[in-house]
């Protein structure tokens, strides 16, 4: 008697449940495919075309939208949830799909200089407070930026050092090595910039082409030469090579107040030039100038002709010339900037 | 773009151009390129963080779409913009202006447009005698076209039509795809692909359960597409789980499959290229010490202790007649201590 009510009493149990599960079951020939963490629900079965005329359309398809939304619902309720201030909130997992990106991902960047230094010496970064105490103002000020805690710009008095000259201007100084703290800051910035991207960057005024021209190569070979700690001095010169000799400054200026004597020289004698009746202007010479012009000209004409089988003999011989010369380096007598000396 | 520095000073920095760095190998640059590589620095705070929002990064976000008009369209193609415009709200932009474009044979402007406004998803819709009605859905990969699908409108129904209320702007919606079609034919895995990225909305953690109203629908049935939009109204059952009734809502589409313009699987294997290690992102000013306590540190005004507001203990607090009887008891210790 005891086990036959023991198994109605789970019969009945099991109709209660299927009679509450009856709401939301729905019955469908193959399961379908669901990715939570999308909220996306594919529904695989085939779609019977006998029911999708005309009229019933809409009710077939909202029918079939109601069941396939009933499993995706029922499959959201089996995810874990939590309360957050008295909501009830379903943990969702990753999605399952795969999504393109919209950019492709960001390539770490190649170290700067300093950041390879300081790998190389062991330093580490020392994380500093966003805000300093400025006993001045006594307050709470950024560390820099605008109305930094210590800032030396909005100094009223420096005070002249005792070594310095005492007619220089301590503001414009001050202000001056901050402009040149701020260039160098930016030229080394774009240094780095150009490191990590691997462009080559042009030394002072020596961008590298492919095919670099006779003059330029000496110019490099130069810069190269003074580019040492002792400016040159000590680099030989290769067999044949000769020194520059138009190297240093261009113009030079008298300082303003220097030797009296050589100034009141130098005026005398322009006085007296400018006193004196003979012209400045030495009519033999630049008429024989002229002359030698013409004469250049008119022997370029009567040339013109034979000059075109000149030039191709001409060729060959220099091309050969190069060709031997090209293991050694490139002599002085390249085109070079003329460097006009400061008087005529 | 002249560096500052001191001239006739002898600095060794002065006088130089930046552009002797990047003309020699890239003259066509544009100005989003120079800012990009950080050649050009921003100049204002709000600027840095306009353009780092655009620079490519670890985990992204959603997916901004862009909704353009093209050169000639019709009422339905104008209203079913406007429809997804509204289902896409905010992370969308519409060009309601006629634009000229031919994204099947010249894809450029679009690439403009996508660089400018930032959007990786787009929705052009036009209109023509040889192709009525006609939505072109598209997605890109690095400001370049990656999937283009055209769908011809066959039917639509707009949502000022159906006449019912509509769930909140920028509920992220339930997508249903129905139909052997989207499992088997590779054109229509692709546009399930396309729309479940596009209508996906923002990727989230965790989800309210009573706040999944909106479900889209696909059913893809012999080269067609239905797409509805229904409410989804949850209503009790025996147990634990709601029983749905689905309301009639929003737009629906029936679309028909014309051309496309699908990635080469290379190019679609790149743009699914994830980066390694995303680490968690950490939260500033917050240390934990060996108890477990949280901490975390402020930055006060200076005080005035005198005016420190207390608990006012009216016992402790000091009366007249007391006070002078403590200088006096102070008065008399004091010559006690010198004698």
């Amino acid at each position: 008697m005891a086990s036959c009510s023991i198994e109605d009493v789970l019969a009945k149990a099991e109709r209660d449940e299927a009679e509450k599960l009856k709401g939301i079951t729905v019955n469908k020939e193959l399961d379908l495919e669901f990715d939570p963490g999308n909220l996306l629900a594919f529904d695989k079965n085939r779609i019977d075309t006998r029911e999708f005329k005309d009229n019933k359309r809409e009710d077939f398809i909202r029918s079939l939208a109601r069941d396939n939304t009933q499993l995706l619902i029922n499959e959201m309720w089996k995810l874990p949830t939590e309360r957050v201030e008295e909501i009830i909130v379903a943990k969702l997992p990753d999605p399952s799909t795969p999504l393109p990106r919209e950019k492709p991902a960001p390539k770490p960047k190649p170290p700067t200089k300093w950041e390879q230094f300081a790998k190389l010496k062991g330093i580490q970064k020392k994380k500093k407070t966003n805000l300093v105490w400025d006993e001045v103002h006594k307050e709470w000020r950024r560390r820099w930026g605008y109305k930094r805690a210590k800032d030396d710009t909005k100094e009223w008095l420096i005070e002249v050092p005792e070594n310095a000259d005492p007619s220089e201007h301590q503001f414009a100084k001050r202000n001056k090595a901050k402009k040149e703290r701020v260039a160098k800051n930016e030229y080394n910035r774009l240094k780095n910039i150009a490191r990590a991207q691997k462009i080559k960057v042009p030394g002072m005024g020596l961008a590298p082409t492919p095919r670099q021209p006779k003059a330029e190569l000496a110019q490099a070979v130069n810069v190269a030469k003074i580019s040492t700690a002792s400016v040159g001095k000590f680099q030989d010169n290769l067999p044949k090579e000769k020194t520059p000799k138009n190297t240093g400054k261009k113009r030079k200026f008298q300082p303003l107040i220097g030797d009296f004597s050589s100034e009141k020289q130098k005026q005398l004698d322009l006085l007296k030039v400018m006193d004196s009746k003979k012209p400045r202007l030495d009519i033999t010479k630049a008429v024989n100038k002229q002359m030698r012009e013409e004469d250049r000209e008119s022997a370029q004409k009567s040339k013109k002709g034979f000059g075109k089988k000149g030039r191709r003999g001409n060729m060959s011989g220099k091309g050969k010339g190069k060709a031997g010369g090209k293991g050694k380096a490139p002599k002085g007598k390249g085109r070079k900037p003329h460097m006009k000396q400061g008087k005529r | 773009m002249k560096v500052p520095g001191s001239t006739g000073s002898g600095c060794r920095f002065a006088g130089f151009t930046v552009c002797s760095y990047t003309c020699s190998h890239r003259c066509g640059q544009t100005h989003t390129m120079a800012h990009r590589d950080g050649i050009v620095k921003a100049k204002t705070r709000r600027s840095k963080r306009f353009l780092q929002s655009r620079e490519p990064k670890l985990t992204e976000g959603q997916k901004s779409s862009m909704i353009i008009r093209g050169g000639n369209s019709s009422e339905t193609v104008s209203q079913a913009l406007k429809d997804v415009y509204a289902l896409k709200k905010p992370n969308a932009v519409l060009y309601k202006r006629k634009n000229m474009v031919r994204p099947f044979d010249d894809s450029t402007a679009l690439e403009f447009f996508s660089k400018k406004s930032d959007c990786s998803l787009f929705l052009f819709g036009s209109h023509n005698k040889k192709r009525p009605n006609n939505l072109i859905f598209g997605r890109m990969f690095d400001f370049h076209v990656l999937d283009m699908f055209e769908l011809g409108i066959e039917r639509f129904v707009s949502l000022r039509d159906v006449k019912t209320d509509t769930c909140p702007e920028g509920t992220k919606p339930l997508l249903v795809f129905a139909g052997e079609l989207f499992e088997t034919d590779r054109e229509h895995q692709r546009l399930r692909n396309l729309l479940t990225d596009f209508f996906c909305g923002p990727r989230v953690s965790a989800v309210r359960l009573a706040g999944l109203e909106h479900v889209l629908h696909f059913t893809a049935l012999e080269g067609k597409i239905y797409m509805r939009s229904y409410k989804v109204l949850l209503k009790k059952s025996g147990c634990r789980t709601p029983r749905i009734q689905l309301q009639d809502m929003g737009p629906s589409f029936d679309f028909v499959m014309r051309r496309n313009h699908m990635a080469s699987d290379d190019l679609y294997k790149t743009a699914h290229r994830q980066p390694r290690g995303v680490k968690p992102k950490k939260k500033k000013n917050i240390s934990h010490d060996a108890f477990g306590t949280r901490l975390g540190r402020l930055h006060m005004q200076k005080q005035d202790l005198d005016k420190l507001q207390t608990r006012k203990m009216k016992g402790l607090r000091k009366r007249r007649g007391e006070q002078t009887a403590e200088t006096a008891a102070a008065a008399a210790k004091a010559p006690r201590t010198d004698e």
